[in-house]
């Protein structure tokens, strides 16, 4: 006789469904929405959000920038032609009286011809926060003269210097970033608008309207971006107003760019096309724009917007490179490109290093797009 | 292969003439034409302009007929070698660009060869110490290399060898050597001054190259026959350098495409910075004054040079890679 063995019987009454039973969590992770998903997973790139933070920022910084800015962007001071940085100080004489900086104190070396500025270290001069300073027009509808910050009452606050006319470099720089931050928002606009409607076409219809595009997206890519945007720049009418040349630019930017955009789109259609739902669409009548629109495109917007991301930054860029050529932007507009332009020469660079400093916005704010766009890259597939 | 070969040259040549279109309708969109610019100067300056002679610089230098028969001369003539008129220099422009685009050719070829020599070690380095402190650091060398326009890092070196040396770098010899005939002092002093606008210029295609291939090998080191290889002994080196590193290498030769024009237009921008006697500062000049045939023959030589590259890239690609079959085989 063999001894049976033991076996556990659990007490509690049988759950039939107790396997295929979800926790609260996995239950919170299958229903998620699409773009819930795409959130958590970008949330774990922790470079791709600080990119966003920053850049979020800037963005927002642009509704603001007469208030944010110390000065007024024309205001000139004739007594303070490329003033070097001044820093600011906390403690006076081994006391703390709070951010101060000191006066500047102007003279010309007779035998270089140089200005030469020295700090007064007698009186520090501290800086005023919410207070009111030089008069503005807020986005050109109403007089304001609330500011962030301002200079005490008898001294000046040119913490990045001044350039060749006087003007605060950091205030020019708050209000650049309007200009500059935007040119690569319009331009990627015009050129996801183009890349869609034309790669969709070549994607959706394919035979000869696809080998048509093809061979034009060939003919645009090998085509050197810079020379061609510069050709395209210098047709612009020197008449026209700073807005229209704006604009201009802005459109050039995009106009050249979507072929790559054009590109993805094309290759994702040819197979999603195929698709039962799509066929179906298509047998119940639905028109190829409400197909592609409807149906086909929200599957990959996703992917499209990250590499949108990734394409902004050329057009900052290329904005940045045609003013500096001075064949983009021009004066009064300022933008990053336009104040770069003023350290063209090596003279300039040399004597008033501090002319280059909008250079630190423009790498800061491209390397935070390409970190946001690698985040948004990988997030875009949030099922793998 | 032949027959692909004939198909290549053939839509090259497509590619061409369309581009040459292009360039043209791009030369002709500014408002007006170089004589009137003209003309508006002469009278700026309080001269009278007989109209006579208005109408015989028209009709002498063809702008007069209409466009389509415009463009059939210019095309012409430079499948002639004669490349028009520059009305800014008043000589032909073959004349005024000399020995430019000669350097520009140097100047681009030189630049890819950098972009070659120096990512490839780089880039494999960078995938073989994966997350390692030194791959973090190539990898952050190479963003800011991508984000730093390279204008700007013209400016920097401009500057810092200002203020280390003293010196103001730009140009691309010695003053004795320039419009002399060339000789071999000559190109040791274009060597010379070469490395400069080399690594300004390649400094982006430097970090882009440097990420795909780092991405490419690292596809490949995770595959099946490396841990094979591995398991049966291998030596690391031998392992690397035998498939890897050969199929990685692809993005090498089939990159020239992107990496071209990228080259192409960063020499422009840089050379003006610089001012290198290449065609950046003149394209430059031609844009601004509207000398629409010397901007032309640059742009046009421009794309020439990333069009016969892309042709190139192609024409190695398939000899290089066997997987590539080009004649027949399944389409799409």
């Amino acid at each position: 006789m063999t001894e049976r063995l033991r076996h556990f019987v659990s007490p509690a009454p049988f759950d039939p469904v107790a396997v295929e039973q979800l926790t609260p969590e996995q239950e919170k992770y299958y229903l998620a929405s699409q773009w819930q998903m795409m959130w958590w997973r970008f949330k774990g790139h922790k470079l791709a959000v600080a990119a966003g933070v920053v850049l979020l920022i800037s963005y927002l910084s642009i509704f603001i920038s007469e208030i944010i800015a110390p000065y007024a962007l024309h205001t000139r001071h004739t007594d303070y032609i490329y003033a070097p940085p001044q820093s600011i100080h906390m403690f006076h004489e081994g006391e703390f009286i709070g951010p101060y900086v000191y006066a500047l104190k102007y003279k010309l070396d007779f035998e270089t011809l140089k200005r030469v500025y020295t700090e007064d270290t007698s009186a520090p001069q501290p800086i005023r926060f919410f207070c009111s300073g030089d008069t503005y027009r807020f986005w050109g509808q109403f007089d304001a003269s609330f500011h962030l910050l301002c200079p005490g009452k008898s001294s000046t606050l040119f913490l990045l210097g001044t350039d060749r006319l006087g003007r605060d470099m950091l205030s020019r720089l708050i209000y650049g970033a309007r200009i500059s931050l935007t040119v690569g928002l319009i331009g990627i606009t015009i050129s996801f608008i183009l890349g869609i409607t034309i790669g969709g076409m070549a994607g959706y219809f394919g035979g000869w309207v696809d080998s048509c595009v093809q061979r034009v997206i060939e003919i645009l890519k090998s085509l050197p971006e810079l020379p061609l945007w510069m050709a395209l720049s210098a047709a612009l009418p020197a008449n026209w107003s700073p807005l229209l040349i704006y604009l201009g630019i802005t459109i050039i930017l995009g106009l050249l760019d979507w072929p790559g955009l054009a590109r993805a789109v094309r290759s994702k259609l040819l197979a999603l096309r195929e698709e039962d739902y799509a066929v179906a669409a298509r047998l119940m009548g639905g028109t190829p724009t409400h197909i592609i629109s409807r149906h086909l495109l929200p599957n990959f917007m996703s992917h499209l917007i990250a590499s949108a991301t990734l394409s902004i930054p050329s057009m900052i860029l290329g904005e940045t490179a045609l003013s500096f050529l001075g064949l983009g932007l021009r004066p009064p507009v300022t933008s990053w490109g336009v104040l770069l332009s003023e350290a063209q020469n090596i003279e300039a660079v040399a004597l008033y290093p501090w002319l280059m400093v909008p250079m630190v916005p423009v790498v800061i704010i491209v390397l935070a797009f390409n970190f946001l766009g690698d985040g948004l890259r990988d997030a875009a597939d949030p099922y793998d | 292969m032949y027959r692909y070969f004939v198909r290549r040259i053939i839509t090259m040549c497509v590619t061409l003439s369309v581009i040459s279109l292009l360039v043209f309708i791009i030369i002709q969109l500014p408002p007006g034409d170089y004589l009137t610019t003209y003309i508006e100067d002469l009278k700026a300056q309080g001269e009278v302009v007989d109209p006579k002679k208005i109408d015989f610089l028209r009709a002498q230098y063809g702008l007069d007929k209409p466009m389509a028969s415009q463009y059939f001369v210019w095309v012409t003539g430079m499948l002639q070698g004669d490349f028009g008129y520059s009305f800014e220099f008043n000589l032909p422009v073959t004349d005024v660009v000399g020995d430019r685009m000669w350097l520009s050719m140097v100047l681009n070829f030189s630049t890819v060869l950098f972009v070659y020599l120096m990512s490839f070690p780089i880039g494999v380095y960078s995938a073989t110490h994966q997350y390692s402190w030194s791959d973090h650091g190539l990898t952050f060398i190479g963003f800011l290399g991508l984000a730093t326009p390279n204008f700007l890092l013209a400016l920097i070196l401009l500057y810092l060898a200002n203020v280390w040396f003293g010196t103001s770098i730009g140009g691309l010899m010695a003053p004795e050597y320039i419009d002399q005939p060339w000789t071999w002092g000559k190109m040791g002093s274009v060597l010379e001054h070469l490395w400069v606008p080399v690594v300004v210029i390649g400094t982006s295609g430097t970090a882009g190259m440097i990420r795909r291939l780092r991405a490419n090998l690292l596809d490949e080191l995770q595959k099946q026959y490396v841990v094979t290889g591995r398991a049966k002994g291998l030596s690391e080196l031998r392992l690397l350098t035998k498939y890897p590193m050969r199929m990685a290498l692809n993005p090498f030769i089939a990159d020239i495409g992107s990496l071209l024009p990228q080259v192409v237009s960063g020499s422009v921008i840089v050379s003006a910075v610089m001012s290198l006697p290449t065609t950046g500062p003149m394209l430059l000049s031609a844009l601004q004054s509207q000398d629409m045939y010397l901007a032309g023959s640059f742009l046009m030589f421009l794309a020439l040079l990333t069009v016969i590259g892309m042709f190139v890239s192609d024409v190695l690609l398939a000899v290089l890679d066997p997987r590539i079959r080009l004649d027949g085989g399944v389409r799409r």
